[in-house]
């Protein structure tokens, strides 16, 4: 009777070892070169691994958003190569023209031979650096505000509205390092620290660690920076609408252009909550405005609380930024939109920037999606 | 008792008078399903033909040196397909390396041969009609090309009467079966040229 047991045990596992065997065998793959830009930089890396996490060894990182997952489709890279047609995993990411052009998910394309690609060249500064929580505050009930400190004698480049991963290591019953995008909210010049607004997702693997798990003085990793949410270089009038952690990428804008003194262009801030303890940094804003005199800010609430005792704005901030919009045409002057938050909230807002005569190309947004 | 077949007659006649689909229809699904495509017909037919012969081969030494002086018999079924999944785990693997082209125009069909009834079909007439290692090793390389040979004179057949004008309820898998049938009658002439069993 115990011998059933024990044979079918002993078949299995001598067939496991032997695919074991012969996996170690067929996958050792020899070393891959990996040509950027037709020879710009060439890396060498041991095949047999992910086009994403091989760049990632040697240094560049392209972006990612799940980690590797194939599931938030950022990871995108052109392969000047021919590595076969798309896998059944990145066709759901990829238009026509996109599949055409053969570009690819990088999390999914394993390298096998040599491959060449096409690769921003921004990325080229992108880096992964080891900070730690310098403060983490409650801006709101369900906002925290992070702040992290650089590795010490290191800075950071970037641009007013670009965004940065935060890894998010394993912990509790989350058995992955993960990886998400957080926009910087600090404006540029603070090269040694950075900041952002985090809104907890109920639920969420990211959201859930920075609000509960996260302490100060505890280290984080980042990867970054990505992303083109940046000002224009122009003399348009510019009219923001951002709402809850949206206000990241706008207040680093804005506080960027005060400081390098862009005195010449009108900015508009419209800021929508649904009532008072969805607002933050409002003394703030209002510091500005006075300091600042082209800039200014419209808080507007939705559905105000009678305990509120609201006087500013009311109503949805799709119906605010049309009235302030219609109340001061100006058809001189062009007009830019920047918009950040929800992808329901952004294409609203991109109706009616477009009914009010904004050119649909000059309305630039992030969906934090 | 071993019956007393010459290995080669019986690869002949696993071929034609027994082949394994057109006379005892098994493995439809992707016989059906792929033969749509000449291309991806001949690579399954071989990929089959590759695994149907290693499969017969260790499941044969498997039931004779591990189930038998074991007395395991009522597990054979469990043991060939355990063996047989590894052994489509281990050739995808390879033809991956190999052959990435090959690898892609398989796709979903390679890690289906495991559950393709023809392999395990093959293995347990192996043991019920008591061959030896020789005569099943031709019996299952046999089977193998014979699967392959029917696989692509379908889908031959299918590339030229896609064109043709078909009742409309007969379109697709109708039209497929009566032709599969019609092929079956014509191997049926092979019969009795061959005796096997
Ligand atoms: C460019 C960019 C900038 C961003 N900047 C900020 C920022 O400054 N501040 C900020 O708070 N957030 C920002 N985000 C959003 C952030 O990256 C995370 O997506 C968010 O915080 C949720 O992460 P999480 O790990 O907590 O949730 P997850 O674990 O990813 O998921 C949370 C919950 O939402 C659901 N969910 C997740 N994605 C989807 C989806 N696409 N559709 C439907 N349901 C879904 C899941 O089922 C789960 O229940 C930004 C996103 C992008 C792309
Ligand atoms: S990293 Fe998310 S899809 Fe590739």
């Amino acid at each position: 009777m115990w011998t059933a047991p024990i044979i079918i045990s002993a078949i299995s596992a001598v067939l496991a070892f032997a695919i074991a065997i012969i996996d170690g065998i067929v996958n050792n793959y020899a070393d891959v070169t990996i040509s950027i830009n037709e020879g710009q930089k060439t890396l060498s890396v041991k095949g047999g691994s992910p086009l994403l996490s091989s760049l990632a060894t040697k240094g560049v990182f392209v972006p990612s958003a799940c980690g590797g997952k194939g599931s938030c489709g950022a990871c995108k890279v052109k392969v000047l190569s021919d590595i076969g047609p798309h896998l059944p995993t990145e066709l759901p990411f990829m238009s026509p023209e996109e599949i055409k052009d053969n570009i690819r998910l990088s999390c999914q394309v394993k390298l096998k031979s040599d491959i060449r690609i096409r690769l921003p060249e921004e990325l080229f500064s992108v880096r992964q650096l080891n900070c730690t929580v310098e403060s983490l505050k409650d801006v709101t009930y369900d906002i925290k505000e992070l702040r992290i400190r650089l590795p010490k004698n290191a800075t950071i480049d970037f641009k007013a509205g670009q965004y940065l991963q935060l890894v998010i290591p394993p912990y509790q019953e989350i058995k992955e390092s993960a990886q998400r995008a957080y926009s910087i909210s600090s404006k540029p010049s603070d090269k040694n620290s950075l900041e952002f607004l985090i809104r907890l997702v109920p639920n969420g693997i990211a959201t859930t660690y920075v609000h509960r798990e996260l302490k100060e003085k505890q280290p984080i990793s980042v990867i970054g920076p990505f992303g083109d949410f940046c000002l224009r270089d122009t003399d348009a009038d510019m009219f923001c609408v951002a709402g809850g952690s949206g206000m990241a990428p706008i207040r680093s804008i804005l506080l960027d252009m005060y400081e390098k003194k862009i005195n010449h262009r009108t900015v508009w801030y419209f800021f929508g909550a649904r009532s008072r303890r969805d607002l933050f940094y409002l003394n703030e804003f209002r510091e500005l405005e006075r300091l600042w005199p082209c800039f200014h800010f419209v808080p507007a609430l939705s559905e105000p609380l009678p305990d509120d005792r609201w006087e500013g704005e009311t109503g949805l901030i799709t119906q605010v930024l049309d009235t302030y919009m219609k109340k001061n045409p100006d058809p001189s002057k062009s007009k830019e939109g920047y918009l950040c938050g929800s992808p329901g909230m952004i294409n609203a807002c991109v109706k009616v920037m477009i009914a009010n005569g904004i050119p649909e190309n000059e309305i630039y947004f992030d969906k934090f999606a | 008792m071993t019956p007393d077949v010459h290995p080669l007659t019986l690869l002949i006649a696993s071929v034609f008078t027994n082949n394994i689909l057109l006379s005892l229809f098994l493995g439809m699904c992707s016989f059906i399903s792929i033969s749509k495509d000449l291309k991806a017909s001949n690579g399954l037919g071989m990929a089959v033909t590759l695994v149907l012969t290693i499969t017969t081969l260790i499941n044969w030494m498997v039931y004779h040196w591990v189930i038998v002086p074991f007395e395991l018999d009522y597990l054979r079924y469990i043991v060939f397909i355990i063996v047989i999944a590894a052994i489509v785990q281990v050739l995808e693997m390879v033809i991956e390396r190999v052959s990435p082209t090959l690898y892609r125009g398989l796709g979903i069909f390679l890690p289906l041969i495991t559950v393709n009834c023809a392999i395990m079909g093959v293995s347990l007439f192996m043991q019920l009609r008591n061959y030896d290692l020789l005569q099943s090793a031709f019996f299952g390389a046999g089977s193998g090309l014979g699967w392959w040979l029917a696989i692509v004179l379908l889908a031959a057949i299918r590339q030229r009467i896609e064109k043709n004008p078909i009742p409309a309820g007969l379109k697709g898998a109708g039209i497929t079966l009566i032709t599969i049938g019609i092929i079956g009658m014509a191997f049926l002439g092979f019969a009795g040229m061959l005796k096997v069993q």
